[in-house]
């Protein structure tokens, strides 16, 4: 009971919140918004950004950023579906694609830590280098043939209310169990939060700094390229301009989902939510049919800002921002 | 009391919504974007016209994005629409999101792009202009200018792109009829005016300042404006020693029309909510098998 009202939750609990009640007032307003219909589309729609987002959870906890994610969506896109043209099947191209992302992750976090550089600076010149290779690898939209990648599309589960869990919906919450597993029982885990939180207590306490630092941007390398892979498959083409700007859309929903831009705090659940919330908006706004599409972008920097300030808020009254 | 005003007013909004609502079909139209001229009035267009058929139409800007497009239709399946029209981003990808509008028995209609898809029967009919018509009419109207008796250099559009690609196949195929019609240089000046401007500054030079041509055909208005420049700017007199064709009819070719200085324009029209409408309104009444493709006619203008 006591763990369930930890004041570290609270961010967290807020973003559930937010997510019902934002679904709430679409079911209130119009017809077949609150079904197990638009709940399948929104875990489908947004799984990639959410898978990358689940990612960059690791790196945002641990004080740092990650620019790179929207280039390597892009880059891993147009790799699957190159090769694909080339006689690849996507398994193939995806395990290739996965630990290209993985070891350019690893890298970003070894010049990072090892130079001692901003992890903006340099996840910035990964975002370019990325995005620069993409237009090298094609600059048409290639279409994704493989009959394998059909086979990946037919697997659905069918939900109670003509809802559907599509395949692209399990990779993300597959996935998501494993981050959630990685930062919340494993020692790495405690090493994220313990860096994010205090980074010099956290040497003095014995962690690993330079290695934690490399998993963290591995782990992020790696999960923005699965987010490339079911990307690629669920439009089943890649285009060089694909993901451009999704980094940012992660970063939000991370920190809508309750994690402290500062580190050391959130919950990789959380980022679930965030996803979603952002997803819900897009879908809100398609359902009145006659606001301008630039409504979604003003509601999402509204909620955004209002949870920076709800996170502010909370820090200084529960002082939850120092140790754990 | 405000709590009392809130309230009443909400009810009266949604009222007036539901009056607002008593359409006979809701539609959800998935537009690609807002670039260039023709599109966002394409889309105007079809908001404005949308009441006049007994539509509430659901609109949705993808912004240039497939994801978004995608999001869009599943949300629309998702409302329980009565009909869904897609202008695509991309041809590639549509096959599984058309078949869950399928399942659901939602018919789609396409407009302006074509979609790349084994299952003709995932979509109703495409309602578009014809590329290739376009290119016919004007080549028809030269034909009955000159009296099939003309040299002619062409613009061409960006290279590759199915606009440039048709537009030519269909003037060509209208001058092969007469013999003593043929293109004597063809360059691309990719759809821009300083490409026209460019292609026809070497036209100029290349055919002694154009020393028996009888006609220009540009690929669009931009490019055939940018030749007209570069016309004026050699001594030469667009519209009188050579006669201009090309198409799209934007504001600006109908200025250089009325000063003679271009002699037609086919119309590429924004306002084809007129075509669209009535062919779906009619197919919900009573669904039948339609053609794969409805054109919407072209008209050509000419000068006064």
């Amino acid at each position: 009971m006591s763990a369930l009202l930890n004041k570290k939750y609270l961010p967290f609990y807020a973003t559930v919140l937010v997510f019902v009640a934002i679904f709430l007032i679409g079911g209130a307003t119009y017809r077949n918004f609150l079904s197990m219909r638009v709940l399948g589309n929104i875990l489908a729609d947004n799984s990639f950004i959410i898978i990358a987002a689940t990612g960059a959870t690791f790196v945002i906890l641990s004080g740092g950023i990650d620019l790179s994610i929207g280039s390597m969506i892009g880059f891993v896109g147009v790799s699957v579906a190159v090769l694909d043209s080339l006689g690849w099947d996507p398994l193939s191209s995806a395990i290739l694609m996965l630990i290209f992302g993985f070891a350019f992750g690893a890298f970003q976090g070894w010049v990072i830590d090892s130079l001692d550089i901003q992890p903006f600076i340099i996840t910035l010149a990964g975002l370019f280098l990325l995005r620069g290779l993409c237009f090298m690898v094609t600059v048409n939209a290639v279409p994704i043939t493989h009959e394998w990648a059909d086979l990946y599309s037919d697997i659905r589960i069918r939900l109670p209310g003509k809802g559907l869990l599509r395949s692209s919906a399990m990779v993300m919450l597959a996935s998501l169990a494993v981050a959630i597993f990685i930062a919340h029982f494993t020692r790495f885990g405690t090493n994220v939060y313990a860096i994010g939180g205090d980074r010099e207590s956290a040497r003095l306490m014995g962690v690993n700094i330079r290695r934690t630092t490399v998993m963290v941007y591995a782990v992020a390398g790696f999960y923005s390229a699965l987010a490339g892979v079911v990307y690629a498959l669920y439009t089943k083409s890649g285009y060089p301009l694909a993901g451009n700007t999704l980094e940012l859309s992660a970063i939000a929903s991370v920190v809508l989902g309750g994690t402290l831009l500062t580190g050391g705090v959130g919950m990789v659940a959380g980022t679930l939510f965030g996803g979603m919330i952002l997803g819900l908006i897009s879908t809100l706004i398609i359902f009145n049919g006659s606001l301008n599409s630039a409504w979604i972008l003003i509601s999402s920097g509204v909620l955004l800002f209002g949870f920076i300030v709800l996170h502010r808020f909370l820090v200084s009254s529960f002082d939850i921002g120092n140790g754990r | 009391m405000t709590f009392h005003k809130l309230f009443a007013a909400s009810l009266s909004c949604a009222l007036m919504s539901s009056a607002a609502l008593a359409a006979d079909y809701t539609i959800g139209f998935s537009q690609v974007g807002s670039e260039g001229d023709w599109r966002p009035a394409f889309s105007k267009n079809m908001q404005d016209e949308a009441g006049k058929y007994g539509v509430d139409l659901k609109f949705a800007n993808a912004q240039g994005k497939q994801e978004e497009q995608l999001r869009a239709v599943r949300a629309f399946i998702a409302q329980g629409v009565d009909a869904i029209i897609i202008a695509p981003v991309v041809v590639t990808g549509w096959e599984d999101v058309l078949e869950e509008a399928k399942d659901a028995e939602i018919p789609v209609f396409l407009v302006d792009r074509d979609v790349d898809v084994d299952d003709k029967s995932l979509y109703v009919t495409r309602i578009s202009a014809d590329f290739n018509l376009e290119g016919k009419l004007a080549g028809a109207w030269l034909a009955a200018e000159s009296l099939g008796n003309c040299k002619i250099v062409e613009m061409q559009g960006t290279t590759g792109s199915a606009p440039a690609i048709e537009r030519k196949s269909g003037f060509e195929a209208v001058i092969d009829q007469f013999p003593a019609m043929e293109i004597v240089a063809t360059q691309s000046g990719d759809f821009t005016t300083e490409g026209g401007k460019k292609v026809m500054e070497a036209f100029i030079k290349s055919t002694n300042n154009l020393d028996g041509i009888c006609a220009a055909f540009a690929h669009n208005d931009n490019m055939q404006l940018g030749a007209i420049q570069a016309m004026k700017e050699a001594g030469l007199k667009p519209g009188k020693d050579v006669l201009m064709v090309s198409v799209d009819y934007v504001p600006a070719i109908v200025d250089a029309m009325k000063a003679g200085d271009a002699n037609a324009s086919v119309e590429l029209r924004s306002a084809v909510a007129e075509f669209i409408y009535p062919v779906i309104t009619d197919y919900l009444e009573s669904p039948k098998d339609l053609d794969k493709w409805i054109v919407i006619p072209s008209d050509l203008h000419k000068a006064e």
